[in-house]
């Protein structure tokens, strides 16, 4: 090995040794920050993610279970598996979010034999009018700047694989046993109901897991990432014609322009790419309540462009999109936005 | 002696991105709130040698809908010359340029989110484009950890 070469290896495994003992020590709260905190808050109390740090919560969920939902997530329900942190970092998280309340409780990891079916006449009138029907939790994100912090959170979804995979029997149980102080999760206990009817209860709930996929973790599925027409107009007849299509469709024009306007000296733009954007109040506000990351989709907007002589109208297709949120309630809006640009585009190239 | 330079490499990477790595979406919170944090975010992406084309309010009505903040925009931003010549090879790419960030407050803080351009590796299978989603997100990451670690 020549001596430079020499040189260039130690330089590189001396970065490496620096950079190795400070991800190592894994600090949970800077790995909370970075992870956690845009959704859940600095301090645990809510935002588009459930509040975490309310003493109830944490007195009735193992590490076991933060340890699991923070690794496979809950699929269609916004909260991301985070894949791309190894077992100490995510112990390391569930450290800091335990550092909230008390200590996880003890519970016996043995599953709780109930009748199902029994479960299921509790379930439906009990737990159904918050939980859903088929277990599936309230629409909707946490509590965030579309809804107020005195609302209660919204109620999770229990026939998430996420969740299932996550909760221990003996969790849920305890749950239904003791409520949950600060959420409109109230003691079944204290309702009147047995200890054993609460066990048919869990064994309901579990039972979901023999369900061919939970509603809330159904994804669309999408051919093509952007949806594309061939226009026989002119350029500038294909704009009014998008513009009258999308005003047919209930839209308001808010604004046209060339694509790289902004970025290049005025007068020097690519007249050849243009957007129409467009705006239905009502569908923004709509949208919003679902999922306040929407604004990644907004304004609606198609793309007229001429290229080797052809024009072409061009979206984005609202069906691939959705699953980058992971809210299964955005599927029904991206499905109707899919139905709206194919229309607009359709309309615009006719 | 070329493998173990690389191998090290590579260790290197993975260890400083590991850190950074979120699903499919990038959000930050800033502590900052609204105003401050638009003008950390805006010139965060001049740093990263970006240009703001345009900044959108998501605003009209938002309160009388019973919304508790109309703090919301979308700041778009690119490259000019990026743009031109990506669109030129790959004009499938379009509806998705410039890219943005939302941002939205939440009480006294601020919310920042983007999709992660590396998740659009699956729209747009090109070693080319791969390329350039990598590069994006590193940018995004680079410029939303500037908000968030901006100063109050």
């Amino acid at each position: 090995m020549k001596p430079g070469d020499r040189m260039r290896l130690i330089t590189l495994l001396a970065l490496t040794m620096l950079t190795a003992p400070a991800q190592a020590e894994f600090n949970g709260e800077q790995l909370y920050a970075r992870n956690c905190a845009a959704c859940h808050g600095m301090d645990g109390k809510g935002g588009v993610g459930v509040p975490l740090a309310l003493d109830d919560f944490l007195a009735s969920v193992p590490d076991s279970y933060l340890f699991k939902t923070i690794r496979n997530g809950r699929p269609g329900r916004v909260m991301p598996a985070f894949t791309n942190l190894d077992d100490e970092q995510i112990r390391a998280i569930v450290g800091h979010i335990r550092s909230w309340g008390p200590p996880q409780p003890s519970l016996s990891g043995s599953p709780i034999k109930g009748n199902a079916g029994h479960g299921k006449l509790l379930f439906d009138k009990h737990c159904a009018a918050c939980h859903g029907a088929n277990g599936e939790g309230s629409p909707g994100t946490g509590v965030t700047f579309s809804r107020p912090r005195d609302l209660p959170i919204l109620a999770p979804a229990l026939n998430n694989p996420g969740f299932l995979k996550a909760a221990p029997d003996q969790m849920i149980k305890q749950t239904l046993m003791n409520g949950r102080k600060g959420t409109p999760m109230v003691s079944f206990l204290e309702m009147g109901l047995s200890e054993s009817d609460i066990n048919d209860i869990v064994s309901y709930v579990r039972s979901f897991e023999n369900e061919n996929g939970a509603a809330t973790s159904i994804q669309l599925e999408a051919e093509t990432p952007v949806l594309v027409y061939e226009s026989s107009y002119d350029f500038a007849t294909t704009v009014e014609n998008v513009k009258k299509a999308a005003i047919g469709k209930n839209f308001r024009i808010i604004r046209e322009q060339y694509l790289d306007q902004g970025m290049v000296e005025p007068g020097t733009e690519n007249t050849g790419q243009k957007m129409v954007y467009f705006c239905n109040f009502q569908l923004i506000n709509e949208a919003l309540a679902i999922d306040p990351r929407v604004g990644l989709f907004m304004p609606c907007r198609v793309t007229v462009v001429e290229q080797d002589g052809v024009i072409k109208v061009m979206s984005i297709n609202p069906k691939y999109l959705s699953p980058l949120f992971n809210n299964s309630y955005l599927n029904r809006a991206c499905n109707e936005m899919y139905d709206i640009y194919e229309a607009i585009l359709e309309e615009a190239t006719l | 002696m070329k493998f173990i330079y690389k191998g090290v490499w590579v260790l290197c990477a993975l260890l400083f991105t590991s850190q950074l790595f979120a699903a499919q979406m990038i959000m930050v919170r800033s502590t900052q709130s609204f105003p401050e944090a638009m003008l950390a975010l805006q010139s965060a992406i001049k740093q990263q040698g970006y240009t703001v084309s345009r900044v959108q309010r998501v605003d009209i009505g938002l309160t009388n809908s019973g919304y508790q903040t109309d703090k919301y925009r979308v700041v778009f931003f690119g490259k000019a010359e990026e743009v031109h010549e990506l669109t030129r090879k790959h004009p499938e790419l379009l509806p998705y340029l410039p890219w943005k960030i939302v941002i939205f407050a939440e009480q006294d803080e601020t919310l920042l989110a983007s999709l992660d351009p590396e998740s659009f590796n699956r729209f747009f299978p090109d070693d080319d484009l791969g390329a350039s989603f990598e590069r994006w997100r590193k940018d995004i990451y680079d410029i939303l950890e500037r908000v968030r670690s901006a100063e109050n």
